[in-house]
């Protein structure tokens, strides 16, 4: 077996680890650092982005106010010292993408234009029109074509983490193209693989968005956090998930049922303004819209697509064809590609579909993970930014902030740091490989994985979706179990060396299985609401007396995990009503009169 | 109304398999219910359900992540974003991107590209270097639109596909590369452009473009590369011109 070795090992080169891997070259010159990516770097996920990054610019706006709709679009369970430092650190780094080259929207006279969000009072989400996170990608990385210290492993699939003596150092990964392993030993690891939206049905997600490292990290029993929490975007395309962004509601779209009605008045986000209102109506936070979808369907006011899915409608003629073409260009080009209609004339038929998890591997303000020498950024992590509900316009700058910091924390952590036994980490390596290889050669009982794949994704929309129930979620984690079992019996069509994506698949369901039991158990727990949360079975409260506690899912061997539950750090906001609309304002008042009072 | 699951749709693909095949082959696929799916889904349902084997390259189902890129009836698409009800009645032909190597069914080899796109230094080097305290800076939407659609590049490789000089010429720096050195020439924030065009005057440069302008038409995405080669080869030939003059 092939063997490397560096200090800083990344795994995932979407937008976290460009900006871990750029921040520990310029931390420590003489760092080497591997950087290894299932796909080419620009094919991350981080590409799909639209909408923006939040940071703060206005002269009207603060930090404060953007800490204050972030903990109260989280429902309370953010750590509210971890918001507070990111908040404060959004527009530096949105500034150095500036610098690097990212082509942001502009005002006229030059400087960085903003917009609306959902949530968000004040506007201070900057866009590349509406390729935001294209721009982000590729802008960090070609910018980190200039470091020739950053070793990149393009195409290279990880299998395992390798961790010895309590110490995270190294992965096992395997080529696609020539199905050879190697072993990277390094004196610290980064995690930043993304997300796990597919394991559900309807999803916004790409086909790589599989919870890779968040299954690495939990196996070696660094517990997964808030796996509960799934957000559902309310505007997605019907039957294929790929999303419709919410800068469509920032620029002033609207959000109307089977019969043009503005229906999300009706759930206490209104009054329906004409001109669009921060934190009301469309641009309302995504599990609120999400919700009131769920509900308007049960009412039978939606429409029935050909695709059979229900839908609602989004309505962007109003905003006239220059500004669809200036500020929504790729949405524009989606609705007339993909479903044959020109927004500027017609409605596109929307519904929620599974975009973001909230949850992932536990870390600390630092990106340090509890096992020592692994740290975590962007959405693998759970850093404790985003609580029951993350704002739109978060997770970009949290890939910036935070891959920012691991890059910078693994520096530090590698040079203090033993160097590695080379010798004895090659044998962990080779386990990890005959696993892989086990699975792909296993004579199995002539089942497809593809089978299991969808059988999950069904069973995590029926358990886990946007409104949930205690039978329903048992359910569920009964059926994951059962697959995690059928797994084992899966035959391959491939056993090939060379691009076996038959065999890459199957270790992807494989991570994925345990990434869902994760949501599903932790879900099932968690006997309130909050947020992404709902329930609609006796718990349909939050409950701050029991509940205001992260989840924490701990793996075990051949059983569901364990779930035990970890204090929220509250700093200054203490929990209170969540509304939005007319009330959100009436509080805020309330709230503003009390403390002059 | 007719039932569309009832409609099934024929593929033909080409299938390689090194160490296996001696040479690419078609394989046939019957697609049921394909009507209204895009070539992606339908070759996502040929391998989840017929054919485990069939390998492809995919991700963002968006047309934004570049990885899905085929010639499909003989022209150079995305999959994702390629739809069967659009294509003429009969079997629809897919095969792996003209002009690459292939290195199984329909992936092909992309290293030689990404090496491409890293040697014309692809990122700013500022011409008024300012630190973060000191805040963005400016630049004025006409600024912006100068460089703008260059920056749209997906680099799903089409254009590599269409391209008939690099077809010849394999080191041929080709018009994605070449959009995005235009790219980073253009914006005003850059200070490069004198560094990049050295890469760009050699053998395997922009002279070698004989200008068909096909590169624009596959481009996904409305880059232009086309016109970023026009625009480079007029710059390299007053670089040149201006040397001579420097000599002088």
């Amino acid at each position: 077996m092939e063997t490397f070795e560096t200090d800083i090992l990344i795994v995932g080169a979407g937008g976290a680890g460009l900006r871990a891997a750029i921040a520990a070259a310029e931390a420590d010159p003489a760092a080497r650092i591997a950087l290894v990516s299932k796909v080419l770097p620009m094919r991350s996920h981080t590409v799909a982005a639209e909408g923006g990054s939040a940071g703060v610019i206005q002269s009207h706006d603060s930090l404060d106010a953007h800490f204050n709709d972030t903990v109260h679009g989280g429902d309370w369970l953010c750590d509210q010292d971890v918001v507070e430092f990111f908040v404060s650190r959004c527009t530096p780094e949105l500034i150095q993408l500036e610098h690097w080259g990212c082509p942001w929207s502009r005002k006229p006279d030059g400087q960085i234009n903003v917009r609306a969000f959902g949530g968000m009072k004040i506007e201070r989400t900057w866009f590349a029109a509406d390729r935001s996170g294209f721009h982000i990608l590729h802008t960090l990385f070609q910018t980190s074509t200039k470091y020739p210290q950053i070793r990149r492993f393009d195409e290279a699939f990880c299998l395992d983490l390798i961790v010895d003596g309590g110490r995270a150092q190294g992965a096992t990964v395997m080529s696609p193209a020539t199905g050879a392993f190697s072993a990277i030993f390094a004196r610290a690891v980064i995690l930043a693989t993304g997300g796990a939206g597919r394991v559900f049905r309807q999803n916004t997600n790409g086909g790589i968005v599989t919870g890779d490292g968040m299954a690495m990290a939990y196996r070696h029993g660094v517990p997964l956090r808030d796996m509960e929490f799934v957000q559902y975007h309310p505007t997605c395309m019907p039957g294929s998930g790929v999303l419709f962004s919410e800068a469509c509601r920032g620029e002033g779209g609207y959000l109307v049922n089977k019969d043009g009605y503005r229906y999300l008045q009706d759930y206490g986000l209104g009054p329906a303004t004409t001109e669009p209102r921060n934190k009301a109506m469309e641009l309302g936070p995504r599990d609120r819209l999400s919700q009131a979808f769920w509900q308007e369907d049960r009412k039978g006011r939606t429409v029935t697509t050909p695709q059979g899915e229900s839908a609602v409608y989004l309505d962007l003629r109003h905003l006239g064809l220059a500004k669809l073409k200036e500020r929504l260009p790729l949405i524009r080009g989606l609705a007339m590609e993909f479903m044959g209609l020109d927004p500027a004339e017609a409605l596109i038929p929307v519904r929620p579909a599974v975009h973001y998890t909230m949850g992932g591997i536990v870390t600390d303000i630092h990106t340090a993970t509890p096992l020592a020498g692994l740290f975590a950024a962007g959405e693998c992590s759970s850093v404790g930014i985003h609580g029951a509900n993350r704002l739109g316009s978060n997770s970009l700058g949290e890939l910036t902030v935070f891959g920012r910091v691991a890059g910078e924390q693994a520096v530090k952590f590698a040079k203090d740091a033993p160097a590695v036994d080379a010798g004895r980490l090659v044998d962990q390596a080779k386990a990890s490989a005959a696993k892989a290889l086990a699975l792909r050669d296993q004579k199995g009982g002539g089942e497809r994985h593809s089978v299991l794949r969808k059988e999950m994704a069904a069973t995590m929309e029926k358990g886990c979706g946007i409104y949930r129930l205690g039978t329903e979620m048992q359910e569920t984690c009964d059926k994951l179990a059962e697959l995690k079992q059928r797994l084992g019996q899966v035959t391959l069509d491939d056993r090939s060396d060379i691009w076996n994506t038959d065999w890459i698949a199957a270790l992807e369901l494989d991570y994925q299985l345990d990434v869902a039991e994760a949501m599903a158990q932790s879900a099932l727990a968690r006997k309130e609401s909050r947020g992404a949360h709902q329930r609609l079975d006796g718990f349909e409260k939050r409950d701050d007396e029991n509940f205001l506690a992260h989840s924490l899912a701990h793996y075990r061997a051949g059983a569901a995990p364990d779930i035990t539950y970890g204090p929220v750090t509250i700093t200054k906001s203490k929990p209170g009503a969540r509304a939005y609309g007319a009330l959100g304002e009436q509080l805020e008042q309330a709230k503003k009169d009390g403390t002059h009072a | 109304m007719p039932d569309p699951a009832k409609k099934t749709i024929e593929l033909r693909i080409l299938r390689y398999q090194p160490g296996v095949d001696a040479a690419p082959s078609f394989g046939t696929f019957e697609v049921a219910g394909a009507e209204n799916m895009s070539v992606l889904e339908a070759l996502q349902t040929i391998k989840d359900t017929l054919d485990g084997s069939l390998s492809f390259r995919w991700s963002c189902r968006m047309a934004v992540c570049g990885s899905c890129g085929m010639m499909i009836n003989g022209e150079p698409k995305l999959a994702c974003s390629t739809f069967l009800r659009d294509l003429p009645p009969g079997p629809v032909t897919v095969e792996p991107l003209n002009n690459f190597p292939i290195e199984r069914d329909l992936v092909i080899s992309v290293g030689g590209f990404v090496k491409k796109i890293e040697s014309i230094y692809p990122y700013i080097m500022p011409k008024e270097p300012k630190t973060v305290e000191q805040g963005p800076y400016r630049q004025t939407p006409a600024q912006l639109a100068a460089y703008e659609s260059f920056s749209d590049c997906i680099n799903c490789m089409l254009c590599y596909a269409a391209c008939p000089q690099f077809g010849e010429n394999p080191d041929f720096i080709g018009p994605g590369a070449m959009a995005l050195l235009q790219r980073y020439n253009g914006d005003s924030r850059d200070a490069g452009r004198q560094k990049r065009l050295d890469t760009i005057h050699g053998e395997n440069g922009v002279w070698s473009c004989t200008a068909v302008g096909i590169c624009s038409e596959v481009c996904p995405k409305s880059v232009d590369p086309a016109n970023a080669v026009n625009q480079n080869k007029t710059n390299s030939a007053f670089d040149f011109f201006l040397r001579f003059l420097r000599k002088e």
